[in-house]
């Protein structure tokens, strides 16, 4: 019998998408071995397409060939998957409260952060400006939810982190394009990026901030908005 | 009462701050219901919102938040989670089984970022913006009914398997609206024919007694349909500006959140 030569954790992804950079930094939080694939996103793959039908998006964890979609979902999915490798993402089963804050944080980001930036990008005039009001304001939300915690889930690297901080890579554009310092309005959240970059999980699944400004650029030209 | 660790504990008392409209409030009713948790209710105006929910719910400034001991849970998926989190012995409402868990969290947001606005812009619409609408609401309702025929959902009874579990509340709490929209805007959105699977599973949950005791009136859900679907068609026809200025009146669309089509309102519930 031939043995099954197919790996037991694959990602679906694409190399900018802090989706899916969430799913990077979980896995590599917890020491899990995996296969990334870079997807297509202009001619997806029949792997994607059969494994999200639903949305045809990455990223996608195929474990064992099963496809978990959603990046906060993957993000737990890995978290409840290897419960006994360090550290916990969530908070843990005896702080039921703090659980309940990580992920009404996580789904904060989910629900404002790319709406915003897309926005930021995408469209001109009073409707970028209110882009930029709207984005500058969830930055500030966040900043006051961190306050004086290194992490925002306190003393340790956690869920709101691995959700926020792959958007860190795009404060530069989000300055090139809205013509503000995102230091100057969250001091705060600037400083904890740093501190986040400085795990290896996290160095290596960010884009670089240039790159990510260049490819911002190319969406520009592609929809046809002015540069 | 002092705010220490113990006020988070299964003794601390549960207030509901909620619209009796709202499925969002009903999920949360349902839970508690389902967990056996006594719990004090308190009806919201959603024109006018108490400085206690404010304070509460500063973020989002909405309903349903769910007070344990002194500390506020918004948004009901969280709090459903959260129920089973602080009462891990009694009904769990998520899967034990990881894989399983991610698929329930996999379509609650389905349910909350596709279906449910696809369901309120056919309620806010008419003729070819409605028609493109119920389209949407039918491919939606097709993706959850091959599952429950071929996939992850198959031979169950329900989505949680033998009985209701986190997806079957938050599915069932806002499918009862497919009912009382199809008599309002006289558009069939769940065909037992095209769907029979769906269909059944609506069936058993709209049968079961927590459900019964928590879903209201079905004459009362028309009528405050009916007044909803009023307004939103009278600012559509009168465009824009007058829509956004009308956008922060008392009254609410059920259900959806999405804005509508033609008319930018938010639905705040």
């Amino acid at each position: 019998m031939a043995a099954d030569l197919r790996p037991e954790v694959v990602l679906l992804d694409f190399w900018v998408s802090p989706f899916g950079q969430r799913c990077r930094i979980a896995l590599a939080e917890k020491g899990v071995p995996y296969e990334y694939r870079e997807e297509d996103l202009l001619n997806k793959g029949d792997l994607l397409l059969r494994s999200n039908p639903v949305h045809k998006k990455i990223p996608v964890l195929l474990h064992a060939g099963r496809p978990v979609c959603e990046s906060l979902a993957i993000v737990q999915y890995v978290d409840e998957a290897w419960p006994d490798a360090a550290p916990p993402l969530l908070p843990r089963d005896d702080d039921p409260y703090a659980r309940a804050q990580a992920r009404f944080w996580a789904d904060y980001i989910d629900k404002k952060i790319y709406d915003c930036q897309t926005r930021l990008w995408k469209l001109k005039g009073d409707a970028q400006e209110q882009a930029k009001k709207d984005l500058i304001e969830v930055l500030e939300t966040l900043e006051a939810e961190l306050a004086g915690k290194p992490y925002f889930g306190g003393d340790n690297f956690g869920f709101v982190d691995v959700a926020l901080v792959p958007f860190t890579s795009w404060f530069p554009t989000y300055e090139k394009l809205g013509g503000f310092s995102v230091e100057k309005c969250c001091p705060k959240i600037v400083a904890w990026a740093k501190l986040c970059r400085e795990r290896e999980s996290v160095a290596m699944a960010l884009t670089d901030p240039d790159k990510v400004y260049e490819f911002v650029q190319f969406l520009q030209s592609k929809f046809g908005v002015k540069q | 009462m002092e705010k220490t660790p113990e006020n988070a504990s299964q003794a601390a008392p549960l207030k509901l701050f909620g619209s009796w409209a709202s499925s969002y409030t009903h999920r949360v009713q349902l839970a508690l219901r389902l967990k056996g948790l006594e719990f004090e209710y308190a009806e919201e105006d959603l024109g006018s919102k108490s400085n206690e929910l404010l304070r509460h719910n500063p973020v989002y400034k909405k309903v349903p938040v769910l007070v344990h001991g002194g500390r506020a849970l918004p948004e009901s998926v969280i709090i459903l989670q959260y129920l089973d989190d602080a009462w891990p012995e009694t009904r769990p409402l998520l899967p034990a089984d990881a894989f399983d868990r991610a698929l329930a969290r996999f379509w609650c947001h389905f349910a909350d970022d596709k279906l449910g606005p696809a369901v309120g812009a056919v309620f806010a619409s008419m003729g070819e913006d409605q028609e493109a609408a119920v389209r949407q609401v039918h491919e939606n309702l097709a993706l959850i009914e091959a599952e429950l025929r071929d996939g992850a959902f198959k031979g169950r009874r329900f989505f949680g398997g033998d009985e209701v579990g986190l997806l079957d509340v938050v599915l069932g709490c806002g499918s009862y609206w497919l009912a009382v929209f199809e008599e309002v805007t006289g558009v069939r959105l769940v065909d037992a024919d095209a769907f029979p699977l769906f269909h059944a599973w609506l069936r058993d949950f709209e049968a079961l007694d927590e459900v019964r005791e928590t879903i209201p009136a079905v004459d009362r859900l028309l009528e405050y349909a009916r007044g909803v679907r009023h307004m939103l068609l009278g600012l559509a026809g009168a465009g824009a500006a007058a829509a956004s200025a009308a956008a922060a009146a008392p009254a609410e669309a059920p259900a959806a959140p999405a804005p509508a089509p033609a008319a930018d309102i938010a639905v705040d519930i």
